[in-house]
């Protein structure tokens, strides 16, 4: 990985540098795998190394590839580096040792998380039950960043597009993508299986690595391949944009009403317990309900995302079209 | 004590690499990119520190004893994240900027801007 | 309901967002705001009247004991805080929708007030929270938030300002999460208050030596304390105007809150001062922020940056008052934060209203502009007499607690320094003056602001001097707040 790190500043073509930074993303995921963080890595892998890859190559196809040879103030740059650097060595000369048992986060708070959580919650994956339910304002706290992230891209990025240039990109479109005819059927046979999964995975966060992040993010990379495929406008008749912000502004809806019923049950703001009759039930039931919420805003707040970013790189390209005609 | 913090000190040199990119580096996308490394060793050190000797994923079996600290790998999973966010939301300004300036280097915006604000004194003064 | 208030502080404008977006009409979106920013309001009112009353309000976030689940921790430090941020957002508020009106396309209203709201969510929960990694979270929403408003200005600038701050304010938070990831190794804990509990017995350890350095600086650079301020004065400047008024008046105080917090009651009095000479890089970095920042706000043309750099000097004296660390210091610091959010809001408000007739804020555009607009250019001359600490304005009152907390402890020449920071501020407000009331007006004739711009302009303005000549609430509160903190922490 350090490797990687190095070979990143040195280069100086944005396209490496990109594909380099996935492949960082994949190396520190497989570390995750080893830390024995398999939550962590699933989302690390598909994130770190699968849409933020992607959307900086959607950026680099506006601004060009290259970075310019200048570069300055490399001299501060390192003297600041070194000595943050520096502080961070010192102050690792007196943690405990790496791997060690008996360092002060595995005595102090963690142990009830991994003795009790059975007994307070029923959950055998102990990240979900932390994620989902004993620090569950956090997640939601999560959810409401990504929310916010959607629409700063929304309000930076979103056009205002008129009909006709519509139907002209389509046709520039539909012209690019009709080569890839295998592809495309393969795809479409993929996608459904995707989908699948993504289902699977949503469900599956109580017992295995999973949970509604994740499968947000595999079901917005099936609508993201089918729109590479099909098109931004085919993609756009299917899912409509109003409707994805609404998704998304549900989702957290959903993630926050689940604590707005358990004040007005008498519990605290997010206390499953009093949702059902049973604890244990009620817990489970918040956890399903508030991985459906986190499911809803990742998957459409991705897909805004995406399509914003698709969407302006049409209307660059539209632009160039238009402006070489012209010079024409 | 040199295996006990190896593997601290590999993350330190990893975050500095990327903060060093972020700082040195005039290219918008680059220097986001140096954002993400900085911020992924980040993710690395708190996972490290999550790993008992011998244990195992935190998901509960029956004939499995120790299990690694689960808190900082919630922690992490909320901070990817937010990571993300910021990756995505910084990346739409790029493209923004790219629009405004026609140009991605930090060093030629600067001028743009630079230029600008001399001919607004110059026409005060006029 | 009562003991639920705490939450309901942030939980309000949070779930208020995303409603905002299922709203078709902008004028809807707006007094849906604007009633979702007064209710929080409210609850911040209640909430200062019961810590008031009955000290310490903690709630447990999912029904799980503190350490273990997340914990809401309301003091007279946060609760104070609370109000101020409700409140300005609230009166802001006010006169967001004529302003963004020529500032922001119409297809971007709905946008700018479900950010807006998310951003006061995030403030509110940094505010209220007692939970190191919750902090984390909470400064993330607000500032996404941020970045995304600043980019709404209409000129270019506004992206590149607001990229840098995206970078500054990331490697910022960045620093603040390695922080707390080093607490954490060494305690095993998140909580605040388990942590103020658990660091003591670490304290030597050079662990918790930079654990405590990456949390100061992150914050520091939140904070834009001379010499990591070079992000603020363009963010103000181009963001669009009453993003800018909402931001001077609560951003900043955020991360004020978030230093006093850290340094006096997670890590500890002991601790922050003794151990580390914190006091006088403090007072050193206070001073010459003052001056750098007083004196670059002199040479400026454009007036928003003006009272940017203004605002970094003010910050200042915020910090000079934080590091004399003693009861009056601390109270003189939260009075400031209090009388400066006050005039900054009053002053940017009333520099939104003469973007909204001017077009732009350029020091010539203002020439006979106080004949033109006198109730707009009368408020910004009001606010800046506040800023320059003129008897009968809060400016006053607070100025006056930092020097007596200076002379307490005998430290007359940095009193004299200050004194003579003052005098800096008379310059760059005059230049306002000089070219507003005594140059003949060019161009055609501007009207007066229009009254959604007047009535929030003059509410702050009236409270601006009502609290310079009345003091006994807000002194009684901030001297309350100091003393807990100096008392039993947390």
């Amino acid at each position: 990985m350090v490797v990687v790190a190095i070979a990143i500043i040195r280069m100086k073509d944005l396209f490496a540098v990109v594909m380099l930074a996935g492949i960082y993303g994949l190396l520190s995921a497989s570390f995750f795998v080893a830390m024995d963080a398999v939550d962590v890595a699933f989302t690390e892998a598909a994130v770190g190394a699968g849409i933020s890859t992607l959307l900086m190559l959607v950026v680099i196809t506006m601004t060009g590839r290259d970075e310019k040879a200048t570069r300055h103030k490399p001299l501060s740059a390192l003297l600041i580096v070194t000595v943050t650097g520096g502080l961070l060595i010192y102050g690792t000369l007196d943690m405990p040792y790496f791997g060690s048992a008996d360092a002060p986060i595995h005595n102090h708070i963690s142990p009830r998380y991994i003795n009790d959580s059975m007994q307070e919650i029923g959950v055998p994956n102990i990240v979900t039950s932390v994620l989902a339910s004993y620090r569950a304002f956090d997640t939601f706290g999560e959810v409401v960043v990504i929310f916010t992230a959607g629409i700063g891209v929304l309000a930076m990025l979103s056009v205002g597009r008129r009909k006709e240039d519509d139907e002209e990109i389509a046709s520039i479109n539909d012209s690019m993508h009709e080569q890839h005819l295998v592809i495309r059927i393969v795809a479409k046979m993929l996608i459904p299986f995707i989908f699948l999964f993504a289902l699977y995975v949503q469900f599956h966060g109580d017992f295995g690595p999973g949970g509604g992040f994740q499968a947000g993010v595999i079901f917005a990379a099936a609508i993201i391949l089918y729109t590479m495929l099909f098109g931004l406008s085919t993609a756009r008749k299917v899912i409509n944009q109003t409707f994805i912000r609404l998704i998304a502004a549900i989702g957290v809806l959903l993630y926050g009403c689940v604590g707005i019923v358990s004040l007005a049950n008498g519990g605290n703001f997010f206390d499953y317990n009093v949702l059902a009759s049973d604890a244990i039930a009620g817990q489970h039931l918040g956890i399903l309900l508030i991985e459906w919420g986190v499911g809803c805003t990742v998957a459409a707040v991705m897909i805004i995302i995406f399509f914003n970013f698709a969407g302006r790189r049409e209307l660059y390209q539209h632009n160039k079209h238009s402006q070489n005609k012209e010079s024409s | 004590m040199l295996m006990g913090l190896l593997n601290y000190w590999i993350v330190v040199v990893l975050m500095m690499s990327g903060l060093y990119i972020v700082i040195a580096h005039g290219n918008l996308i680059k220097k986001l990119v140096g954002l993400t490394i900085f911020q992924t060793s980040v993710f690395i050190f708190y996972i490290s520190m999550a790993k008992i000797e011998g244990g195992s994923a935190p998901i509960l079996a029956d004939d499995i004893t120790v299990y690694s600290n689960p808190l900082p790998h919630v922690l992490i999973l909320t901070a990817i994240v937010v990571g993300i966010a910021t990756t995505a939301l910084g990346l739409s300004l790029v493209v923004r900027i790219k629009e405004a300036y026609g140009c991605i280097e930090e060093e030629e915006i600067q001028q743009q801007d630079n230029d600008q604000q001399a001919e607004s004194k110059a026409e005060e003064v006029a | 309901m009562i003991a639920h208030l705490p939450i309901l502080q942030v939980i309000i404008p949070l779930m208020a967002a995303p409603i905002c977006l299922m709203l078709k009409r902008t004028q809807l979106v707006w007094l849906f705001s604007l009633l979702t920013s007064g209710l929080a309001f409210a609850v911040s009112v209640l909430l200062l009247q019961q810590v008031m009353t009955s000290g310490l309000i903690s709630y447990e976030l999912g029904g799980w004991q503190a350490p273990w689940g997340i914990e809401y921790r309301i003091d007279k430090l946060n609760a104070f805080l609370l109000l101020i941020i409700s409140g300005i957002s609230t009166i802001v508020l006010f006169a967001a929708q004529t302003s963004i009106e020529k500032e922001i396309p119409k297809d971007k209203h709905i946008y700018f007030y479900v950010l807006y709201l998310l951003s006061l969510t995030g403030m509110l929960g940094i505010v209220a929270t007692g939970d190191a990694f919750n902090v984390f979270v909470f400064l993330e929403i607000s500032s996404l938030s941020a970045y995304a408003l600043i980019a709404m200005g209409k000129n270019k600038q506004a992206l590149w300002a607001s990229y840098q701050y995206l970078i500054m304010g990331t490697i910022g938070a960045t620093f603040i999460l390695i922080g707390i990831g080093l607490m954490y190794q060494m305690t095993g804990t998140l909580n605040m208050y388990d942590l103020s509990q658990r660091l003591p017995e670490v304290a030597q350890s050079r662990t918790v030596f930079a654990a405590f350095a990456f949390v100061i600086v992150g914050v520091c650079l939140k904070l834009a304390l001379f010499p990591l301020h070079l992000w603020l004065p363009n963010a103000y400047a181009y963001a669009p105007s009453i993003v800018t008024a909402f931001f001077a008046a609560t951003a900043t105080k955020v991360a004020i809150y978030l230093l006093i917090r850290f340094t006096f009651s997670v890590f500890g009095l002991s601790f922050s001062f003794t151990t580390i000479p914190l006091q006088t890089l403090f007072m050193a970095l206070g001073l010459i922020g003052i001056f750098v920042a007083s004196f670059a706000a002199i040479f400026q043309s454009n007036i928003k940056h003006l009272f940017a750099y203004s605002s970094i000097a003010q910050i200042g004296y915020m910090i000079v008052g934080f590091s004399i660390s003693s009861v009056t210091g601390l109270t003189a610091t939260l009075l400031h934060l209090f009388n400066h959010a006050l005039m900054k809001s009053a002053i940017f408000l009333a520099l939104a209203a003469v973007v909204f007739r001017v077009g732009n804020v350029q020091l010539n555009s203002l020439r006979g502009l106080g004949r033109q607009m006198p109730l707009t250019m009368a408020a910004i001359v009001l606010g800046g007499l506040s800023l320059i600490g003129v008897p009968l304005t809060v400016g006053f009152v607070s100025k006056w607690y930092l020097l007596i907390a200076l002379v307490e402890q005998g430290w007359w020449p940095v009193a004299g320094l200050i004194l003579l920071g003052s005098m800096l501020a008379v310059a760059y407000v005059w230049r306002i003056v000089e070219v507003a009331y005594f140059k003949e007006p060019v161009g055609p004739p501007i009207k007066e602001a229009p009254m959604s711009f007047l009535v929030p302009i003059w509410a702050l303005v009236i409270a601006n001097i009502y609290f310079g000549i009345d003091t006994r609430i807000s002194v009684q509160v901030a001297e309350a707040a100091a003393q807990s903190l100096f008392g039993v922490s947390l």
